[in-house]
Parts: structure tokens; C-alpha cells; sequence
């Protein structure tokens, strides 16, 4: 199977889906002729021209409106933000109009829109440009929120997120875009709502997604090879819909559940999977669920501070200890 | 917010406990969940823990004196926090606890309103919730075990899936193929959930070996059946006389006669016999103090006084703990030979079996005498083989030549 980064999966994701349906295409800042910000589209303008590949200004909430007005009238458009903090600005058109034409036209309209771009802190941009907003858009009822780990799983979920009828928050990873793993050649989908269980294990889950899959895997290989604890490592893949099953498939096995997320602590996503786990599994836990999370304040500029602020294997294997009831 | 610490219902039917050991001072950062202190209740020594963060500001009660449930023992606060209005608190002086305030909201765990379920019913009058897992009480629920005799090892006793994978299931099987009148369940009474708390505590943690002699009882049976003769109340038994000399063996073997702590071992000067004794529905072993200083007479009437009132469930807990070493004798019963199990802290305890008569060779020929089997069950963490084999030389001699008791 080849290994190809991460990036390169969602460049042959976009351009199969574009290949594949006229309909579909993609708009944003420096998409075309620069190739995208972080070399997503590259090639792209190339391939299909510029009636399908849009350069914009730097207009958030304009681009987005027209994305939304075009998923209104039947195209399949795939916004490119460059980074989801520049989001911020159009979170109205996300929010108020992607979310919300299909219940207000009483199922008429259908938003089949992708609104994608890297999410959560890279290195030192500072506290307005580090910040992971998976939470903030899985509150919405009528999104789905994606956020993949792996070049593999980023590949088959935008495919499936192009395909969707419904707005679909695409959340990447500036830190996991040169990131490598293997991509099966030739055509695949992931449906969306299905968690991915990247690690099995028998004595504590830990549930994570898109960049803490990484730390979560490593603070599993120490914690085996240091405390002889096997961890099951859950990928959730899909924040919204949830796949609940997975979840509390391996909490029944394990009795122990700790919850890693790049995004604050206060209703994070991990808020919301322990509300799963103590609704559906509460006779099966054996120890309080743990949740590790970024730390709650605005991330600091300092690289010393903000590599404390971030959720590490080292936050991770304490927290198994706790709910292992080793330390 | 200061926190205050006081005497906790650590058995559902205690009503006073005797403060052990504190095993954080003044002055020490505490965090909720911490051991403060062991207590020992009407049951079994216990750990007191912390409801609450910050440092032990103030310890009320020292260490050996006895306090009503619900009384304020120590006070935990922040290092700087006036804590003045606490410790005017009636009930915090010494000696008093007839008016006490009633146990606060926030420093004990509110008694159980609802139930779990039929199958894992509290006593009513538990009084101290038990702290357990989700997980653990569905085991608990599945497997008919009675949570209140396992001890939990999670934070503040928190009772977790490995504290009952080592639990002593209940009489509650879980439901096989069994034709519905196949079998009875019957609650567990307070005093058989003691037993198998106290048991388990034993035989999983304490390392036991075993030492058995076989005594030759002739003259201790015909200085018995001499003694008797006289006529004189209340008559002398076996038993009394077996406690009489373990008692002066004891003393003279001090590393036999102690008590296993954890991180010392307390010897004790004096013997407190132990002295198994079978009620209704299950034992308890009440206490012969200073048998070393006693005489055959004396030991025998207590010993008539304590079973007959153990029989009657009258005993006071007083009577029934702090025990050094103890005897179990299941001889009347025509057992041979039998182990007993520790009653922890102690370090040991003797099984006596029946007097029999056997064939013994003696000087080339074979003769029959009355013989008895005794055997030692040793905490090997106090006793070593050479220690208690010793000891139980000197039981052996002063059995087979009873004038030495007197010695």
C-alpha cells in the first residue's frame, strides 16, 4: 500500500470527488494558483480550471455565503479555510444558514456543503491561532463534524463528506499535514459516524481524535511496556454523529475510560462522551471516567508554556494511572 | 472551608471507637481520602479517612482514648484559616459526649435514602454508605456478595473490581439451573458478615504455617481429675487448663505474644487470651486479660462467665477485643487435629484437638496413653518456625508435667 502524507490524501480525495461529479468544487483563499496554503489543492486549477477551483478574497463570511447559496441551488462546494480561526468570521453562515435551510425549508433545501481547513495549535501562532473548535460546531444540531487522525482515514471521510447531503465541518490538522500512512489505491469511503479502534486492549480505553490519536498511541506503548497495561485506543474519526456503540463496546470491555482532546476542557467533546459512557455503561465502570484536554486558558505564544498547554502522552499515562487506580 | 473530622460509624453497628493511632500529626497536608488515623471499632481496627483538602490543624482526641460516634476528633483547614469557632464546639472537650451535636452534613457521608437493590440491601442501621464502584456493585449484585464485609482499596475506600475478585462470595450463588425450592437463601446475620470479613482479612493477607505436637496428657489428666476431686467449685475443664498454660508459656516466650502493625510489631508484656467460643450461628472469641497472672480457678470462672454470656450475645466489645493470642478447641467434639485461623492483629492462636488414648511406643514396647494434639497457626511476619516450635516445647512440658504451671 503506498504511504503518502496526509495532505496528498485529501488532494486525491478532492480531486476523485471532482473527477467523479461536476457538481463539486472548491473555494477559498490561495486554492488555485498558489495551491492552497498548506499545498492541499495542488494541482487542482490545473486539473480543472478555474470555473472549479475559486480563488477568493479575504472575505470569510462572503465566500462562505456564496458556498452556502450554491449548495442551495444543487453544486456540491468544498470551502477551503485557512485555518478554522479565520472561521470565526463566518461562523454565522455555518451556523445560522448551513445548519439550519434544510429544517427551515421544511426539508426542501438540502446544504450539501464542505466546509474544510486545519483546526487546533500548530507551533507558536498565538493565542488567536491556536484553538481547537470541534466542540463549538458538534453543539449545532444540522452539522457534522469530522475530524480525522490519519492520512488513511482523512482520505475515505472527505470523499464521504463531499458525497453528504448535509454541512459537513471538516476539521484537519496543520501538525498532521505532513504527517504519512497508508492509503489503499483506487477508490474507498469511510461513512462517517464510525469510530476506529486504532489500538486493542483490555485494561482502560482511551477515546481521542484527529491529532491526540498520536499521543494517545504512544502513552499505550509505554503504558504496555512499563506497567504491563494493555490500552485500547478508540479513534472517534466522527465527533457528530457520534458512534456510541464503539465507545461503549470498549468501555464494557475495559471498566476504565480516559477521554484525550486538543480543545479546552469546559463542554469539550469529552464532555459530551462521558455523558455516553455514564448514561449507557454506568454499571460496567469500575473507576470515574479521566478527561485530558488542552489547558483552559488562551494558548501561550512562549514554546515552553504552550508545550505544557497542549495534551501530551506524558497527561495521557498519568490519567490511565488514576482510573487504573495505580498511582 | 474548613472540614471537620469526626468519629465516623466505620461497622454498621458501632457506637463508639477507640482512637488507635494517628497516622498524620498537626501540622501534616491531608487530601480527602488520606488515612488520618486507625480506629478500632466493636469489629475490627479501621481507617479514618479525610472528607476534606488542606493541612490537620488540630487534633482533639489522642491517641488511645475512646469517643462516641459523631464526635469531633481533629479539624482540617487551610493553613491560615480561623479555625477558633470550631473548637468551641461542644463535645470537643475532653471526657465529655453525653450531649453531642449531631453528626455535620458536611464531613460523614449521608446514611443511604435509596437502596441499591433487594439483592445488596443495607442494614438499616448502616450508617456509613458503602463506597463502591458501579462495577463493583453490579459484581457484588450478580455474585450475591454482601459489600459490607469487603474493604475497598480505591480512594477512600472506594470498594473496586479487584477488591472482589479476592471477596468471599455470599450465600446468594448466582442463579444456576437450580429447581426453585433446590435450596434456601438466607441473609447474612451482622455477626456471620464479621466473621467472614475478619477470616478473609485473615487467611488472604496474614502468612500462616502450622506447628503440630502431640502432648501426652496422663498426668495433666490425673492432676485434673486430683484437683476435681476436692470437690471444689467451679471444676476444672481442659480448656482452663490449656489456657492456663499457653498463658505462662507466653510469658515466657514474649515473641509468641505480640501483635503484627504493619511497620512494628507490638509485644506484649501481659497475656489477653482469646478464647474461640461457638455461638448461634457462628463464634466469637471473647477475652480471658492477664491470664498469665491468674489462677486455674480464676481462668475457669471467667471462662464459665464470658461463654455463657458470649452464648447470650451479652458480651461487651470490650470483652471480645484486644486479645494477644488465642485458643480454639474443637477436642469436645471429638476433632483430632484441626488449623484455626488468626485473628488478626494477633500473631498466633492454638487448634486443640481431642484427648485420645493411643498405642505409643515406650522403651521397646507398645503402651496406651491419653494423647492430644495441639497445633500452632503462626503469622510467619512475627513468628518463625524455630520461635513458635519453642514455644510449643515449653506448652508440651508444662502439659506433660503439670507442677511446672506453678514454677
Amino acid at each position: 500500500m503506498p504511504l503518502i502524507t496526509y495532505r496528498d490524501a485529501l488532494n486525491q480525495a478532492l480531486r476523485e470527488e471532482m473527477e467523479r461529479d461536476p457538481s463539486v468544487f472548491l473555494m477559498g483563499e490561495e486554492v488555485g494558483v498558489y495551491q492552497g496554503a498548506y499545498k492541499v489543492s495542488r494541482g487542482l486549477l490545473e486539473a480543472f480550471g478555474e470555473r472549479r477551483v475559486v480563488d477568493t478574497p479575504i472575505a470569510e463570511l462572503g465566500f462562505t455565503g456564496i458556498g452556502v447559496g450554491a449548495a442551495m441551488v444543487g453544486l456540491r462546494p468544498v470551502i477551503e479555510f485557512m485555518t478554522w480561526n479565520f472561521a470565526l468570521l463566518a461562523i454565522d453562515e455555518v451556523i445560522n444558514s448551513a445548519a439550519k435551510l434544510l429544517y427551515m425549508s421544511g426539508g426542501q433545501i438540502p446544504i450539501p456543503i464542505v466546509f474544510r481547513g486545519p483546526g487546533g495549535a500548530a507551533l507558536q501562532l498565538g493565542a488567536q491561532h491556536s484553538q481547537a473548535f470541534e466542540s463549538f460546531y458538534a453543539h449545532v444540531p444540522g452539522l457534522k463534524v469530522v475530524a480525522p487522525a490519519t492520512p488513511h482515514d482523512a482520505k475515505g471521510l472527505l470523499k464521504t463528506s463531499i458525497r453528504d447531503d448535509n454541512p459537513v465541518v471538516f476539521l484537519e490538522g496543520e501538525m498532521l499535514y505532513n504527517t504519512k500512512g497508508e492509503v489503499p489505491e483506487g477508490e474507498y469511503t469511510i461513512p462517517l459516524g464510525q469510530a476506529d479502534v486504532k489500538r486493542e486492549g483490555d485494561d482502560v480505553t482511551i477515546i481521542c481524535h484527529s491529532k491526540t490519536v498520536a499521543p494517545a498511541l504512544k502513552a499505550a506503548d509505554q503504558l504496555a511496556e512499563q506497567l504491563q497495561l494493555s490500552a485500547e485506543v478508540v479513534d472517534l474519526r466522527t465527533i457528530r454523529p457520534l458512534d456510541v456503540a464503539t465507545v461503549l463496546a470498549s468501555v464494557r470491555k475495559t471498566n476504565r475510560c480516559v477521554i484525550v482532546e486538543e480543545g479546552w476542557p469546559f463542554c469539550g467533546v469529552g464532555a459530551q462522551v462521558v455523558h455516553e459512557i455514564q448514561h449507557a455503561a454506568f454499571d460496567d465502570l469500575d473507576a470515574p471516567i479521566e478527561r485530558v484536554t488542552g489547558a483552559d486558558v488562551p494558548m501561550p505564544y512562549n514554546k515552553h508554556l504552550e508545550r505544557a498547554t497542549k495534551p501530551g502522552p506524558e497527561h495521557v499515562i498519568a490519567a490511565v494511572k488514576r482510573v487504573a487506580y495505580l498511582d | 472551608m474548613a472540614t471537620r473530622v469526626v468519629m465516623e460509624a466505620l461497622s454498621p453497628t458501632m457506637e463508639e471507637g477507640r482512637l488507635v493511632k494517628w497516622l498524620k500529626q498537626e501540622g501534616d497536608a491531608v487530601d480527602a481520602g488520606d488515612v488520618l488515623a486507625e480506629v478500632e471499632t466493636d469489629k475490627a481496627v479501621m481507617e479514618l479517612p479525610a472528607r476534606g483538602d488542606g493541612v490537620l490543624r488540630k487534633v482533639l482526641v489522642p491517641a488511645g482514648s475512646t469517643v462516641p460516634v459523631g464526635q469531633l476528633v481533629a479539624v482540617i483547614a487551610a493553613a491560615a484559616e480561623d479555625i477558633s469557632a470550631l473548637l468551641r464546639e461542644p463535645g470537643t472537650g475532653k471526657g465529655e459526649g453525653a450531649a453531642l451535636p449531631p453528626p455535620p452534613k458536611t464531613a460523614v457521608p449521608a446514611p443511604r435514602s435509596q437502596q441499591p437493590s433487594a439483592a445488596v440491601a443495607l442494614p438499616p442501621a448502616a450508617a456509613g454508605r458503602v463506597r463502591a464502584s458501579p462495577l463493583a456493585r453490579r459484581i457484588a449484585r450478580e455474585h450475591g456478595v454482601d459489600l459490607t464485609v469487603v474493604r475497598g482499596s480505591g480512594p477512600g475506600g472506594r470498594i473496586i473490581k479487584r477488591d472482589l475478585e479476592r471477596a468471599p462470595a455470599g450465600p446468594a450463588a448466582p442463579a444456576v439451573a437450580v429447581p426453585s425450592a433446590g435450596y434456601e437463601d438466607v441473609p447474612l446475620t451482622q455477626i456471620r458478615k464479621t466473621i467472614a470479613r475478619r477470616l478473609a482479612e485473615s487467611l488472604g493477607p496474614v502468612p500462616h504455617f502450622f506447628l503440630t505436637v502431640e502432648i501426652d496428657m496422663e498426668r495433666a489428666w490425673d492432676a485434673r481429675e486430683a484437683l476435681n476431686a476436692l470437690g471444689e467449685e467451679p471444676q476444672i475443664t481442659f480448656n482452663d487448663i490449656i489456657v492456663k498454660v499457653v498463658a505462662q508459656a507466653l510469658q515466657q516466650h514474649r515473641e509468641c505474644n505480640a501483635w503484627w502493625q504493619g511497620d512494628f510489631i507490638r509485644y506484649f508484656r501481659d497475656v489477653h487470651i482469646g478464647m474461640a467460643v461457638a455461638v448461634d450461628q457462628g463464634l466469637i472469641t471473647p477475652v480471658i486479660r492477664h491470664a498469665n497472672h491468674k489462677s486455674l480457678r480464676q481462668i475457669a470462672l471467667e471462662t464459665r462467665d464470658l461463654s455463657q454470656r458470649a452464648r447470650q450475645r451479652r458480651l461487651t466489645p470490650g470483652e471480645y477485643t484486644g486479645g494477644t493470642f488465642s485458643v480454639s478447641n474443637l477436642g469436645m467434639l471429638g476433632i483430632q487435629q484441626f488449623t484455626a485461623v488468626i485473628n488478626p492483629p494477633e500473631a498466633g492462636i492454638v487448634a486443640v484437638g481431642a484427648i485420645t488414648p493411643q498405642p505409643v511406643a515406650d522403651h521397646g514396647t507398645v503402651t496406651i496413653r491419653r494423647r492430644m494434639r495441639l497445633t500452632m497457626s503462626c503469622d510467619h511476619r512475627v513468628i518463625d518456625g524455630a520461635t513458635g516450635a519453642k514455644f510449643l516445647q515449653t506448652v508440651q512440658r508444662m502439659l506433660e508435667n503439670p507442677l511446672a504451671m506453678a514454677w
